[in-house]
């Protein structure tokens, strides 16, 4: 079932375009990643999520409801943690905590004092006084200790330490097990890799991928490794990029679906080593954020 | 939905007042007690009904009802009652409007800037609560300055303060007070910005007390385009009239209808007047540490400069009608002995230079403060994680200030002199050397802030204090009689008098020297201290 829905949503902020014909759909018990470059429209959706902005056209559901006209009673429902959380210099992160878990109106004590010890935090500090991490990991807190059927994170990591971020991980893990949702906005690759099983990029406004990794991976790039009998040129080769030459041995990128013409071509030549290695999210990622290159792009230098 | 709007308005006053109650207590306790002192001080001053005759005789003209307000009838001057009802309430509406505009500009746009009203509604919470909880939360303070302050007032037992009165001179304040709560709301709603928001209303303030004091003076009805126009026509402990609490109390509610309806239909963060796109590069002025701060503060400081000059403007229009006026006045020269008419014309330069030269302080101060500001929003790292010393950054702050000094007087020297065309009331020269001589007295004020930037940044409001301090000294001092050491603290108080006393460079050069050693303990302290952002 599926629990957010987006259709042909656009946010213009005047004559500037925000987000350009956003659809996307996420499925119950999901963890759907949300990447793409600075500026794409990653926070814009969100608030649109959160009945925050308005929606220039298009509709957003989420758990079937609108996300403007329903925002309070979807809120019950959803937990969000920012990027950057500014909190109220004169309050404790202890009494914020409080503060929103009695807003939200669900949420254990219990779970709260827990999520205390393991993210490290002192909550008797004025919210004034805390680092940035240490803010992060109120909003994090907060939302975690909240009994929330989604949770929206927006770059919820920025500013933990590695050992604070796996912690973030296992939470997530965790309320996954549980049956939730989570839509996780994210710079961290490796994270939303080992997290999502769905994944979303969004550039310019525009989505310009959907799809599980495993899907995605096949719309992308196979690194090669080679080393032939015969010498072998690829520049002319449709679907091969950025070669490099190392001594005897070759490496290229390979657009996965012109691998098979591309494995036929090279085979004349007698190969003596052959190497691949699957796609990473970043290779896949930065393929995508790489604004002017053409996807069918015949040969290509380093 | 629409019930829905408000869910959990609640405990966001709460919030709010956990974030700010500590400063709206301060604020109410000083406007009370300072109120409440004066009010019992005025007695020990006017003793019998002649000094109170006397009092209103050098109040009813055209200078002073400019400065005040109409006040009442001369037969009514009575009692004390009168005269506080008088002299107190437009300054001390001015102060409760300050401190409106400060606490509602807080707890609207600037949560919202910060991004503080993102996270709370992210939570089952409606989209005007938090607006609401603001609106209420300034409710409630002005209810609370109202009934204390009529409470306190009648607990006095003063003759014809009774509670009726003393009610309805707190209620003109408190809802005096909404108004400009209001538009702060309002302007939180069109500026992108809580600097623009407060800085709008601010504007509007000085706008306010403009049409009112050229409405006194010469038309009525423009006075009643002004909120402070109508607050000063209660003729409270004489006539007690109520209708202008309920007017405010009206424009209040419609001016917030208005908010709310902005804030229902607009996104978080968006504002109606939106920010202008930037230029791609620095001007080469722009990239030195005085060239950037001065273009950050220049509005800021633009603003002040066109208030300043306008408001002395239109007293030096007053006071081109005074001379005549005076001469008019065969009662009051028998009154005061030999050529009244030029003492009171000097009195009254004289008390305005020393309040608009207050004023001139308020932005030169601002400019050292705003230090302190863009350190709190980790700003000024980005200057020290370069190769820029702290004595060049704090040093253009400094500078900025003393010429916003020299700017600000001069201002209001031009403004007086320009328009107020007469033979030779103002002369010049006059204007210039009563409004220049009051500048080392703004020097300390820049000094002390220095000081406390450097030194001790966790109280920098103690500046305020002092600022408030002097105010007092110059408007009430004759009122209290604190002994001499008390009002020695006050700056303004060692300025020589000009045009009635000549100038005596002593106390000038003494001056100079205090805030110079303010601001050198202010730099050592800033070289030493944790920078914190
Ligand atoms: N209130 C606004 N007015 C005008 N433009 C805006 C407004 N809010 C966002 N934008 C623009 O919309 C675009 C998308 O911004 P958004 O914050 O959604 O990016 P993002 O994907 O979250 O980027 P980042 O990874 O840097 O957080 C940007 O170009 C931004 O400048
Ligand atoms: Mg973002």
């Amino acid at each position: 079932m599926s629990i957010v829905e987006i259709k042909g949503l656009t946010k213009k902020f005047g004559n500037f375009t925000a987000l350009d014909n956003v659809d996307l759909t996420m499925n119950e018990g999901e963890v759907f990643g949300f990447i793409g470059p600075n500026g794409a429209g990653k926070t814009t959706t969100i608030r649109v999520m959160l009945g925050l902005l308005k929606a220039t056209r298009g509709e957003v559901r989420i758990f079937g409801r609108d996300a403007w006209k329903d925002a309070v009673e979807l809120h019950k429902r959803i937990a969000f943690v920012p990027g950057e959380a500014n909190l109220w210099p004169n309050l404790s992160g202890g009494e914020v905590i409080d503060l929103f878990l009695k807003m939200r109106g669900n949420g254990s004590q219990g779970r709260r004092e827990e999520l205390i010890k393991r993210f490290d935090l002192d909550p008797t500090k004025k919210c004034g006084t805390y680092s940035k991490g240490n803010r992060q990991k109120i909003a994090l807190i907060a939302a975690f200790s909240s009994d929330a059927d989604l949770y929206i994170l927006d770059e919820p990591t920025s500013g933990l330490d590695p050992l604070m971020e796996r912690v973030f991980q296992e939470y997530v893990m965790e309320v996954k097990a549980e049956g939730k949702s989570v839509f996780l906005s994210s710079h961290i690759l490796s994270e939303v890799e080992k997290l999502c099983d769905t994944i979303a990029i969004i550039r310019e406004g525009k989505i310009i991928e959907t799809g599980t990794l495993n899907e995605m991976r096949h719309l992308t790039r196979t690194k090669l490794t080679i080393q032939t009998k015969e010498p072998v040129t690829l520049d002319e080769t449709k679907g091969v990029h950025n070669i490099e030459e190392h001594d005897a041995e070759l490496s290229f990128q390979v657009d996965t679906e012109e691998l098979d013409e591309v494995i036929r071509y090279i085979s004349q030549f007698g190969i003596v080593k052959l190497e691949s290695t699957s796609p990473t999210l970043e290779d896949l990622f930065l393929r995508h954020y790489e604004a002017k290159e053409t996807s069918n792009g015949v040969g290509g230098q380093a | 939905m629409y019930s829905q709007s408000f869910q959990g308005t609640g405990r966001l006053i709460k919030l709010i007042f956990r974030q700010d109650g500590l400063k709206i207590f301060v604020w109410l306790l000083a406007l009370i007690s300072v109120s409440l002192a004066a009010a019992a001080a005025y007695p020990t001053v006017y003793t019998d009904e002649q000094s109170i005759q006397a009092f209103a005789l050098t109040m009813n003209n055209p200078a002073m009802i400019a400065m005040l307000g109409p006040g009442y009838a001369m037969e009514n001057y009575t009692t004390t009652a009168v005269i506080f009802g008088h002299e107190m309430l437009l300054f001390t509406a001015i102060a409760v409007a300050i401190m409106n505009i400060l606490f509602v500009g807080r707890s609207t746009r600037a949560d919202e800037e910060d991004g503080r009203i993102e996270i709370i509604r992210s939570l089952p919470v409606g989209r005007l609560s938090y607006l609401s909880a603001a609106t209420i939360a300034a409710v409630m303070t002005n209810v609370l300055l109202a009934v204390l302050l009529g409470g306190g007032l009648y607990a006095l037992g003063i003759e014809r303060m009774d509670l009726a009165s003393s009610l309805l001179y707190g209620a003109n304040l408190g809802a005096l007070g909404l108004v400009f709560a209001a538009f702060t709301a309002l302007f939180a709603q069109l500026a992108e910005t809580s600097r623009g928001a407060t800085m709008f209303s601010f504007v509007a303030l000085m706008v306010a007390y403009l049409v009112r004091a050229v409405g006194d003076v010469s038309s009525e009805t423009l006075s009643f385009f002004s909120p402070l126009g109508w607050a000063v026509r209660t003729e409270v402990f004489v006539g007690d009239h109520w209708w202008p609490v309920l007017l405010s109390l009206a424009i209040a509610v419609v001016i917030m209808v208005v908010s709310f309806y902005l804030n229902a239909i607009r996104d978080l963060g968006s504002a109606f007047i939106s920010a202008r796109k930037g230029k791609e590069h620095a001007s080469p002025f722009l990239q030195t540490p005085f060239g950037l701060n001065l273009s950050l503060q220049f509005t800021n400081i633009a603003a002040w400069a066109v208030g300043i000059f306008v408001i002395s403007a239109a007293f030096g229009a007053v006071l081109g009608d005074l001379e005549t006026y005076f001469a008019d006045m065969e009662f009051i020269q028998a009154y005061l002995a030999n050529d009244p008419g030029e003492t009171m014309t000097e009195q009254f330069i004289m008390l305005l230079m020393a309040i608009m030269s207050m004023i001139s302080a308020i932005p030169a101060v601002m400019t050292v403060l705003r230090l302190k500001g863009e350190e709190d929003k980790n700003r000024t790292e980005h200057f020290y994680g370069r190769a820029v010393s702290r004595t060049k950054v704090m040093g253009s702050y400094l500078l900025l200030a003393i010429l916003v000094s020299f700017i600000m007087q001069s201002l209001v020297a031009l403004g007086l002199w320009s328009v107020g065309t007469m033979d030779d009331a103002l002369t010049f020269n006059t204007a210039f050397s009563s409004a220049l001589v009051y500048l080392p007295a703004i020097w300390i004020m820049i000094g002390l802030a220095v000081l406390f930037v450097g030194a001790a940044p966790k109280a920098t409001g103690v500046v305020w204090f002092y600022v408030v301090f002097c105010f007092i000294i110059v408007y009430l001092g004759g009122l209290f009689d604190f002994p001499a050491w008390v009002n020695n603290i006050s700056s303004f108080e060692h300025v020589p008098l000009i045009p009635a006393e000549d100038i005596d460079y002593m106390p000038l050069t003494m001056m100079t020297i205090v805030s110079i050693v303010f601001a050198i303990i202010g730099f050592i302290g800033y070289n030493q201290r944790d920078i914190q952002g």
